[in-house]
């Protein structure tokens, strides 16, 4: 009862939260990203679907967003000549029922093998649909895109979605209802069946189960949601381009579940409000971003293996036994060094491409071509690297005593 | 119509051969280590890049020597420093890895030499037609370009079948825990032929530098064409590889050099349709249009019918 009762809580506070945000940040750039993150989330979500929950690597997931955005936009048009007469509200359901026929359809052959298998066949059906979109013209609109306009509508209680602020409220009621449906399904038997074929496909058919069958259901269903984020991304810029199902679009949302965090449900949302906030923010700042997000990925991939999710998950033995506390001076023993050495890094790529002389950091000026700048510089990276790698079996050694639960030392005595 | 099918023949060869170079690295990496290099075609990028760094210096001859192996030396670093420390998280793991290393080779690329096309030439000495067929020249670079394709393919295959290192690594791909019994290093090979399979990718981009332009977006043009081979041709067969980077070189070639389309189809049935349809994009489709989407057609219909590709004799 406690457990349920937690849990809606969490529900509650996630609701509250998406339609508190834009109270308190409400200029339209805020908002702007937060229709971003919206749609990112939920194309996250499906797609932990797939590689989180159900060991499916997909180089193309992109295809079904894609889809479902151009159908949205068609639908625009339809309303707009009105052919057909319907709120726009129901254009990411369309949207998502379009993603669920694609997935219907690719599915049915796609999922006979996870693995190596899979991937490269979703490699090819991605390279497929984005060389194709540039052919057939008059549905994707070739290189120009398709536009619509989602005024044309008839409005809903009185909101006619001229404004950005009309749609994040959509979006966000879209956001909670697929990211509630999304966590249903893993509590189902098909959910709980797409763990078990993920880590051992041969156990799985040996108790009785369809590896095959299993994937295909979570494939659909993430399809279906790809489709929804997709139909969502259609009605927030009005405008699909070729870009929403190629494997730019596909890498990234593979870059954003990574990075929040593999089979933790929280895991995606967390790296769809991250990375669309680096992609917003940082690029204001530098043209070095993407570089900046590879080697953020990278090193996520080498020893986060779980994510941002997984790295607050492990600390929970810790936190359950009360001694999280003994790990925060080792951490920021480690953390300050660690910091410093990234910062240093960060401003010398900066100082090697920046076209002024110089940049002033903390009230300092430094010169790109002066040699005491990168002698200095070198210096304070190399000795905070250093400082860090000495701080490492300190960090291990409290690591291990606030995680050990077994024979403590108090307990014997 | 002849002589259009002999140019088309000789350039798909250029491109087939040129597409065996890289997918013959990418085949030898995953037999060893049954892991697909996302970042297989960056290394092809990076020797483009190295190459035309050299050659602004030195020319271009030491260019084809010292690229190769640069990005062979960053490629063993890479597998020893990165991809070890990630194959303990299995293949998907692994595989993310190398798509990662591929999105930030292209970015480095882009910081370091700039998101515009670099003027890299090929050498004055190849800068002749090499002979000259219904009035259109053949060039000596895409000569060239076979000679070395050949040499690496007849070199690969000697080194893997008929030298004592080639038994060893070929012992490794399926018995690494006994020929690590018998006191070889397992780790230091498989870093070999990670470093030798970049170097591979390394040399194609140094010849196709000249021919293809070298820019930061080179990586992203070839690289699921590369794979596709691989898969293709059956994962780790060497031979295999050799017949789809044929086959696909021919056959994007002839799609490209021919003017045929499903109206001509049609017209042989004596069907007409109204150009003014929903459909008209299906009814006025030409085969040079669709030749970018070939390779791709043909992967999905391999996996599907045959996942074990032409010459491959296992699936993963």
């Amino acid at each position: 009862m406690k457990k349920i009762l937690t849990k809606s809580l969490v529900w509650i506070g996630y609701l509250a939260v998406l339609l508190l945000l834009p109270q308190f940040f409400d200029s339209i750039l805020a908002v702007s990203l937060f229709n971003q993150m919206a749609i990112a989330i939920v194309f996250a979500l499906s797609y932990n679907m797939l590689l989180g929950q159900g060991g499916m690597l997909s180089f193309g997931h992109a295809v079904y967003f894609g889809l479902g955005g151009f159908l949205a936009v068609h639908a625009l048009l339809l309303i707009e000549f009105e052919t057909v007469y319907f709120s726009i509200v129901y254009i990411p359901l369309l949207a998502g029922l379009v993603g669920l026929l694609a997935a219907l359809f690719i599915g049915s052959f796609s999922t006979r093998k996870a693995g190596t298998v899979f991937a490269m066949i979703s490699l090819g059906i991605g390279e497929l649909l984005a060389a194709s979109s540039l052919i057939f013209v008059s549905f994707f609109g070739g290189e120009a895109g398709v536009s619509g306009d989602r005024t044309y509508g008839p409005p809903l209680f009185g909101v006619e979605f001229f404004q950005g602020i009309e749609i994040y409220y959509l979006a966000a009621a879209w956001v909670f209802v697929a990211t509630l449906f999304m966590y249903l399904f893993t509590q189902t038997p098909a959910g709980r069946m797409a763990n078990a074929v993920r880590d051992n496909p041969e156990r799985a058919e040996f108790i009785g189960y369809s590896a095959r069958r299993v994937r295909y259901i979570s494939f659909c269903a993430s399809g279906f949601f790809a489709g929804i984020a997709g139909g969502l991304y259609a009605l927030n810029y009005e405008f699909v381009t070729e870009e929403t199902l190629n494997a730019v679009t596909s890498g990234r949302v593979l870059l954003m579940a990574y990075i929040g965090g593999l089979g933790y449900f929280i895991g995606p949302i967390l790296g769809a409000v991250i990375l669309t906030l680096m992609n917003s923010l940082l690029s204001n700042y530098t043209d070095l971003w993407m570089l900046y997000l590879g080697i953020l990925f990278l090193l996520t991939v080498l020893f986060l293996p779980k994510g941002f999710a997984g790295f607050i998950m492990m600390h929970r033995v810790a936190w359950l036994q009360r001694r999280i506390r003994k790990l925060v001076l080792p951490y920021l023993a480690t953390a300050i060094p660690a910091m410093v050495f990234m910062a240093t890094c960060v401003l010398m790529l900066e100082l090697s491409h920046i076209e002024d002389e110089s940049i002033s950091v903390l009230n300092m000026e430094l010169s790109a071509s002066s040699s005491s700048t990168w002698l200095g510089l070198l210096l304070i990276a190399s000795t905070s690297m250093l400082v860090t790698r000495r701080t490492l079996p300190a960090l291990r050694e409290a690591w291990e005593s606030a995680n050990h639960v077994a024979d403590e030392p108090e307990s014997k005595s | 119509m002849f002589e259009v099918l002999v140019f088309a023949t000789l350039n798909g060869l250029v491109t087939g051969l040129l597409l065996f170079m890289l997918a013959s690295g990418l085949t030898l990496i995953f037999s060893m280590m049954g892991v697909l290099n996302f970042a297989h075609a960056s290394f092809y990028m990076l020797g483009a890049y190295f190459a035309y760094s050299i050659s602004l210096y030195l020319g271009f001859w030491p260019g084809l020597l010292i690229a190769p192996l640069l990005v062979g030396l960053l490629g063993a670093l890479i597998e020893r420093y990165g991809l070890r420390r990630v194959h303990q998280h299995g293949h998907v793991a692994e595989l993310v890895f190398t798509f990662g290393l591929a999105f930030l080779i292209d970015e480095a690329v882009q910081f370091f030499w700039g998101p515009d096309t670099k003027n890299y030439q090929s050498p004055d000495v190849l800068d002749f037609p090499l002979f000259t067929l219904f009035g259109q020249e053949f060039s000596a670079y895409r000569g060239f370009m076979i000679g070395i394709s050949v040499l690496i393919f007849i070199g690969l295959y000697r080194l893997l079948t008929r030298s004592r290192v080639g038994i060893i690594i070929q012992a490794a791909i399926t018995h690494p825990h006994t020929v690590a019994n018998l006191g070889h290093n397992v780790p230091l090979i498989f870093m070999a032929v990670f470093g030798v399979g970049s170097a591979l990718a390394g040399v194609a981009g140094v010849i196709a530098g000249p021919v293809l332009t070298t820019f930061p977006g080179m990586a992203t043009v070839l690289g699921s064409i590369v794979f596709v081979i691989v898969v293709i041709g059956g994962l780790g067969s060497l031979a295999g590889a050799l017949i789809a980077s044929l086959l696909i070189g021919l056959l994007q070639s002839y799609a490209i050099a021919s003017n045929l389309g499903v109206a001509d189809l049609l017209n042989l049935f004596g069907l007409e349709f109204s150009r003014d349809h929903l459909l008209t994009d299906l009814w006025t489709l030409t085969l040079p249009q669709i030749a970018p989407i070939l390779p791709y057609l043909l992967l999905i219909l391999v996996l599907i019918f045959r996942p074990t590709g032409l010459l491959g004799n296992r699936e993963q």
